[in-house]
């Protein structure tokens, strides 16, 4: 535990940074507020605070982090680098075209290589986070059958049961109803009940491949024409591209739309929960509705913004998306080329079914088949058996230093643990990892109690989530100041069917 | 498990309790408070409230689940248990007492027949 | 190649462990075509350059950028150039905090978890507003959360924007709102003082069918606008209000809740933020407490461990899409948090004298460059308005062919309103910050001065 911002106060302490006004002062035609209730450190002070503060965080820089559908690769120094260009950093988007031509470049090139990457005829960088990007490509799915005269009969989105949140979330967003499809146990989409789903009032279908098992869907291409059939278009939730890059393009499988995570697949920094960007690669019947704007070049070679699309769904950012980001998933993308994109795909794989055939003898696994770039292991058999669930071995992992994996999630397996290790770990920290998962599944039978209390080497144990919930405090207020409420406590839960991830 | 005999069940996980006064309690089975984990929060309708047939009428939620919570026959509500929203626990600790949720008074075609008995529920989640 | 981490022999022995002839093994499953295919494409693929060829050429595109550490920027209109300290972006680059995950796991992400809590505390001083979330995308997909909120919370269909919010926030709005049952309503604003027309808004409020009110303080012209009429009359009418802030201008302008607003959103980029060609940017968004469980995005709350020390956690998650996927709250999942870092570490260190100082700079520059251009021939005020940091000209000249020309003198000039506004030709959104010096406005007006004359004597 640290001390709050607010708790080392000093009135009087801050250090200037401005030189004093060298204007005229006027006088304000506003009654300037009275009082500003903000905390004031020395600069020391600020920068002991929040260094400390990293320090109680894992990250990918500090820690093996296997979380599953979330790509915690290694994110390269140099893709910080290009960002902190002043020529980049010090842009503004609404200066002249004329004055921004390399920026307008980075976009454009962004645009045309993931249009590559996911072999599809267009793409737009504008979408924020892979959640808008689903958004986005719904409403340009819902544009297409408005255009075609079909709006109003197609109100219906389907998606499997396994999907992400994101996902029906999006669809809802989009004034769309959403049809549930159950998985079949490898957690493929059961066809058959895909099939009796399909229909004239749908939309659209939304998929996830690999699926969130980390299983390939085989009958990816049968799916697609099944929809295409009926006249519903594909989307494809690009989350676990990891897994596949140069390896099979969702635009060859069937899929009209697809968004990217640039900060799973394209290395670019998580932040602790964003930025992201979510480009939406899409097939040419699509091109008309991307959002605007959408950088084109003139047969001069000159970049510029295109606003004249009369047919785009509208824009979905108060600027021009987070070009920052996108420039980092660039600077990414040109670094490995194809070969080297392939190779990212290639080595996580491998990692993943390594981790894989190590631990499937000591959990049980949805995986029997072998996995892309994620597994999914079960301790429901320990939960049985000696009372210790997945979100126990969540907590003891730290012990050995490693960030846990995501667990209940897939909610379609029981007491999930889903691991995804990435390309850029070495052998040694997998096996580190490996022998860590082992002796947590003896200790789970000689000390099922201490694991009920993991983590015990961190700044803080387990702490009361419930607790956090009933008595709500989301801002700091002095013990005065705060109201009543009882104190949270330990209490002794159990998570059934939640997902964390 | 616990499965009280004198109650009716529904697949939704919910219990309805005939009161000699006409009306029903209905909360929510130990088995699904167990699932659900510690409850953080329980939302409850107005008191006047008309449900339909399996109209939802609130939710129960723990940190990393929600519960939505149906009726099985139409009426109106007469009464809400503020204890179980002001203490969530409640429910986890009582279920088929002081942890109960709401209780209606059927419409007329009120009909319980559908409903399972404290066996069948049992089976349900053998 | 970069960044792996496998030699060919840990390959090699990975392959025997798993069982596996090759790599090519562990994608039997996809189908051939599929593979062929995949691989021709990117056998074409450009790129594959070191870690020297990239930075030269990246380098060299982002040398074709004007930028705001050679010139001088007198254009804002959403997007500031301000000073920042160099412990913020030395402390915001820690790569414990840039490549940490979502702090899902609670015990291992304390410090990501502490920085949001701290984050919703120093909005809610700032904004004096009971509660804050731990981020959106920006202040334009604020807005638009913001308006379903309003909606879901009042079961009404209408809303009101005014035409003098930034347009972009109304374009994203559309966007946001047209596959749901919302209504989007423009009031004018009064042509001469560049102010919401108070006239129309009572008039569409009579009916009581309005589900909000929107204030932008500053508005996009940079006026000030009577915020306490506004938010009387929208909650008078049963309407909610919801302000749209800058919170740099909150050092010293009175913040919404003292207006009560019942939800406040805006863009953080002016807490300490680059320009970064407008993203990522960071959006602000805090309403009433009342309102949590309709909040969208992540929440950060205190709590304790089971020997009673203080953490902290994420929570209320049943209302976000992970558990309640299509009745959640918002599709929202990744946020801005490394941008809500940034700003927490700003305001840290400036403080509140920091801020107040810096937002009143901004206001006196501004003010001296308004007189000052005023002054010159053939140029005037084009709204009356008390402004904070931007204001308004109209120009003899369209406004770009006038910064066409200021780019001679190094300088990037105002927004053209007539770019929105096609009632605004000629009219010019300046704005100026702490940073910009007496000798950079005087550059200005002078170069102003010699491009108007010379174009209004030929």
């Amino acid at each position: 535990m640290s001390e709050l911002l607010f708790e080392l106060d000093d009135p009087g302490s801050a250090s200037d940074y401005l030189p004093p006004l060298d204007v005229p002062e006027a006088p304000m035609p506003f009654a300037p507020r009275p009082t500003l209730d903000l905390p004031e450190l020395d600069e020391h002070s600020v920068v002991r605070h929040f260094t400390r503060l990293s320090h109680q965080t894992f990250s990918i820089d500090t820690h093996f982090y296997p979380l599953g559908s979330c790509t915690m690769k290694y994110n390269p120094k140099l893709n910080e680098a290009i960002a902190s260009l002043s020529g980049f950093a010090g842009a503004h988007p609404l200066q002249d075209e004329q004055t921004a031509q390399g920026w307008l470049e980075v976009l454009f090139r962004a645009q045309n290589v993931l249009a590559q990457i996911a072999g599809l005829d267009a793409c737009t960088v504008q979408p924020l986070a892979g959640a808008q990007g689903e958004f986005a490509g719904l409403l340009m799915i819902r544009a297409y059958h408005d255009k075609r005269g079909e709006g109003q009969s197609r109100r219906r989105i389907i998606v499997p049961d396994s999907a992400h949140g994101t996902n029906p979330a999006s669809a809802a967003r989009c004034g769309y109803a959403v049809t549930s499809v159950q998985s079949n146990a490898q957690g493929n989409v059961d066809m058959d009940a895909m099939r009796t789903a399909l229909g004239s009032d749908v939309a659209a279908v939304m998929i996830t491949n690999p699926n969130t098992l980390g299983v390939f869907e085989a009958q990816i291409e049968e799916l697609c024409a099944a929809a295409h059939q009926t006249g519903a278009l594909v989307y494809m939730d690009g989350a676990n591209m990891n897994a596949i890059l140069g390896q099979a393009r969702p635009g060859d499988m069937g899929v009209d739309v697809m968004h990217f995570n640039v900060h799973k697949t394209f290395s670019t920094p998580h932040g602790g929960g964003g930025p992201g960007a979510g480009p939406v690669a899409v097939r040419a019947i699509l091109e008309p509705f991307l959002p605007v704007p959408h950088v084109k070049q003139t047969e001069s070679g000159a970049f510029m913004w295109d606003w004249e699309r009369p047919d785009a769904i509208g824009s979905l950012h108060g600027f021009r998306g987070n070009a920052g980001v996108i420039l980092r998933a660039l600077t990414y993308i040109l670094r490995h080329g194809g070969a080297g994109l392939q190779r990212v795909s290639s080595d996580a794989v491998l990692s993943a079914n390594y981790i894989l055939a190590r631990l499937k003898g000591a959990y049980e696994t949805a995986n029997p088949n072998g996995c892309k770039h994620e597994c999914v292991l079960s301790a429901a058999k320990l939960k049985a058996e000696h009372g210790v669930s997945a979100w126990d071995i969540a907590k003891r992992l730290p012990d050995y230093g490693f960030h846990a994996p995501t667990v209940y999630f897939p909610t379609i397996v029981k007491e999930s643990m889903m691991i995804e290790p990435t390309e850029t770990e070495t052998k040694a920290t997998l096996d580190a990892f490996c022998d860590a998962m082992l002796q947590i599944a003896q200790e789970a039978i000689t000390d099922p109690d201490m694991l009920r209390h993991a983590p015990h080497t961190l700044k803080v144990g387990r702490l009361d989530e419930a607790g956090a919930a009933k008595c709500l405090n989301l801002c700091w207020t002095t013990p005065q100041e705060a109201e009543e409420c009882e104190t949270p406590g330990p209490a002794k839960r159990e998570l059934a069917g939640a997902s964390t991830y | 498990m616990n499965t009280p005999p004198d109650l009716f069940y529904t697949s939704s996980d919910e219990w309805l309790r005939r009161e000699s006064d006409g009306t029903l309690t209905v909360g929510i089975t130990d088995y699904a408070q167990h699932e659900l984990g510690e409850i953080v929060y329980v939302e409850l309708p107005e008191i006047g409230h008309k449900l339909g047939v399996d109209a939802m009428f609130g939710v129960v939620e723990s940190v990393k689940a929600v519960g939505e919570l149906h009726c099985a026959v139409s009426g109106e509500v007469v009464e809400i248990n503020v204890a179980a929203t002001d203490n969530p626990t409640i429910v986890n600790e009582s279920p088929y007492q002081d942890g109960w949720l709401i209780k209606i008074k059927p419409d007329a075609e009120a009909d319980l027949t559908g409903l399972m008995d404290a066996a069948a529920y049992a089976a349900l989640h053998a | 190649m970069p960044y792996f981490a496998l030699t060919p022999a840990d390959r090699a022995a990975m392959l025997e462990t798993i069982g596996a002839p090759d790599t090519d093994a562990l994608f039997a499953d996809i189908p051939t075509a599929l593979r062929d295919r995949a691989a021709l494409a990117f056998a074409a693929m450009d790129g594959g350059l070191s870690e020297l060829s990239t930075r030269r050429a990246l380098t060299g595109l982002a040398a074709k950028n004007t930028n705001a550490e050679a010139c001088s920027y007198f254009l804002g209109a959403g997007l500031y150039d301000h000073f920042v300290p160099a412990a913020v972006s030395a402390l915001a680059s820690r790569g414990e905090f840039v490549t940490a995950y979502t702090p899902y796991q609670a015990e291992t992400s304390q410090g990501t978890l502490q920085v949001i809590y701290e984050f919703q505390t120093l909005l809610c001083r700032l904004t004096q507003m009971e509660m804050a979330n731990a981020s959106l995308y920006d202040g334009a997909t604020g807005l638009a959360e913001a308006l379903i909120m309003a909606t879901t919370a009042t079961k009404k269909k209408r809303v009101l924007l005014p035409r003098n919010l930034s347009p972009a926030y109304r374009r994203v709005a559309a966007t946001y709102t047209q596959g749901l049952p919302i209504e989007l309503e423009e009031v004018p604003f009064d042509p001469k003082t560049g102010t919401l027309d108070l006239e129309v808004l009572q008039t569409a409020l009579q009916s009581g069918d309005v589900a909000a009110v929107v204030v932008a303080q500053p508005n996009f012209f940079g006026v000030l606008e009577d915020a306490q009429v506004i938010s009387e009359a929208a909650h008078a009418s049963g309407a909610l209000l919801i302000s749209v802030f800058n919170p740099h201008s909150l050092g010293i302008l009175p913040p919404p809740g003292s207006y009560d607003a019942d939800i406040a959103i805006g863009d953080g980029q002016s807490l300490g933020l680059p320009l970064t060609f407008g993203g990522p940017g960071l959006g602000l968004f805090c309403c009433k407490q009342k309102f949590s469980r309709l909040a969208p995005g992540r929440l950060v709350g205190l709590t304790s461990d089971e020997q009673g020390r203080r953490g902290f956690t994420l929570t209320l998650q049943t209302r976000e899409q992970h558990i309640r996927r299509e009745k959640a709250t918002s599709n929202i999942c990744s946020n801005q948090a490394l941008c809500a870092l940034v700003a927490t570490i700003y305001l840290a260190t400036v403080g509140a004298s920091g801020l107040r100082e810096a937002a009143s700079q901004s206001f006196h520059k501004a003010d001296f460059a308004r007189q000052s251009l005023e002054k010159l021939p053939h140029i005037e005020r084009a709204f009356s308005g008390a402004h904070f940091h931007e204001w308004t000209l109209l120009l003899p000249i369209s406004v770009a062919e006038l910064n066409q020309k200021l780019l001679e003198h190094g300088i990037v000039g105002p927004y053209d309103l007539s770019r929105d506004y096609p009632e605004l030709e000629g009219v010019a959104l300046f704005c100026c910050t702490e940073k910009r010096t007496r000798e950079e406005i005087e550059a200005l007006v002078e170069a102003v001065r010699l491009i108007c004359t010379t174009v209004s004597t030929a």
